[in-house]
């Protein structure tokens, strides 16, 4: 076939173009939320001292954390799904919920008895933690991954990858509620292995499902 | 460089306000820049192998505009799907190529030579379901529009645009499979 008759039906082809992309991440995100927030509540649910539970810092810090972790993905996956458009810069702002949760950890070490440590660090909850982020983070996983889809990620596994960390902050803002452990010692573990096995489940299919 | 960065800023600017004649131009800029740099790359190869590289970067540019930022300059974007189709190609081919955004730069446009058809697509749309092929074919070889091809195949113009765009659609999958 010649180019210029692929240009002319192109041309024709021009009225039917879909969603902008930033409306299509949007309404990812509202569905990956709300997949994740059905799986919770059917499942597991908030915990039984959740009334004094909001009076500690340390229970809020997670919801920071994993909140600031979801939303710096979602900026990042923004610029991933529009070819041209990530800058090496923006990888940066992937380091906020890591730093915020170092820096917390290391305020932990400073006021908690080095005794205590092993214990808050290893939790009661861990293989809880290990099965239900990944478990709640499935429909944010999806959701996520469809939209790269729509997208034209021109670097798929990492597109992949960043799709499973915000579906990796979506769960654990959920699963935040329902763990008794709020140690930083405790979320720097075990929800950092949760997350991963998300992160490496989107990475590979993002590198299968992605390309376009 | 037979177009400004304004010139194609403009274009597709126009194009997404529904311009088709802004839009047939604009791929018409955006074909010479790829052939160009996809026939350097491919030093020594088929002119018809270079059509079908080209063919396949205007597909995705067509079935991917809407990541484009309407704000944003055209051409970081439209060089990242160029470059990512060029590599993809010559991958599919079983080689290894390099390009630089620089490249683009770089490379001043080439123009089609009149005999040189891409293979590809042809291919790719005989694997169409029959509803499918017929209205494609009819508007890419018959050069018909979409409303004659309605007439002709006696089916609604709605009808007809769905089918051209799902077959587009298609035929841009089809091109990672080799056959």
């Amino acid at each position: 076939m010649k180019t210029d008759d692929l240009i002319r039906t192109l041309a024709q082809d021009l009225p039917r173009s879909g969603p902008a992309m930033g409306k299509t991440l949007a309404w990812a995100s509202l569905a990956g939320l709300a997949l994740a927030a059905l799986t919770f509540f059917a499942t597991i649910g908030v915990r039984a001292d959740i009334e004094t539970a909001v009076q500690s810092y340390r229970f809020l810090s997670k919801f920071v954390i994993t909140a600031i972790l979801a939303a710096t993905g979602l900026y990042v996956l923004d610029r991933l799904v529009r070819p041209g458009a990530l800058l090496r810069r923006d990888l940066l702002v992937l380091l906020g919920a890591p730093a915020l949760l170092a820096a917390l950890a290391t305020l932990e070490a400073l006021v908690l008895d080095p005794a205590r440590w092993a214990s808050v660090a290893m939790g009661t909850n861990s293989l809880v933690c290990l099965t239900f982020v990944p478990l709640i983070g499935i429909g944010p996983l999806i959701a996520m991954l469809l939209t790269l889809r729509r997208g034209a990620p021109t670097r798929p596994g990492l597109a992949g990858a960043v799709a499973g960390l915000v579906a990796g902050g979506m769960a654990a803002s959920f699963y935040a509620a329902h763990c008794p452990d709020d140690s930083p010692f405790f979320v720097a573990i075990w929800y950092t292995l949760a997350i991963s096995m998300l992160v490496v489940v989107g990475a590979a299919l993002g590198r299968l499902f992605a390309r376009f | 460089m037979t177009s400004t960065d304004e010139d194609l800023d403009h274009l597709l600017e126009r194009a997404m306000a529904g311009d088709e004649k802004a839009y047939a131009g604009f791929l018409g800029a955006v074909a010479p820049l790829v052939r160009a740099v996809a026939r350097r790359k491919l030093a020594g190869g088929a002119a018809s192998d270079v059509e079908d590289v080209v063919q396949e970067t205007l597909l995705a540019v067509h079935l991917k505009r809407h990541t484009w930022r309407p704000s944003e300059p055209v051409r970081p974007w439209l060089y990242a799907i160029a470059r990512y189709k060029i590599v993809d190609a010559y991958r599919r081919r079983g080689r290894r190529v390099h390009v630089d955004i620089e490249d683009f730069a770089e490379t001043l446009a080439q123009p089609q030579e009149d005999t040189v058809s891409g293979g590809e697509v042809a291919r790719a749309l005989g694997t169409l379901s029959p509803g499918q092929r017929v209205v494609v074919q009819s508007i890419t070889l018959d050069g018909l529009s979409i409303g004659e091809t309605a007439r002709q195949l006696n089916m609604k113009e709605t009808a007809v645009r769905v089918a051209l765009h799902r077959g587009l659609a298609a035929i841009a999958a089809r091109f990672g499979q080799k056959s």
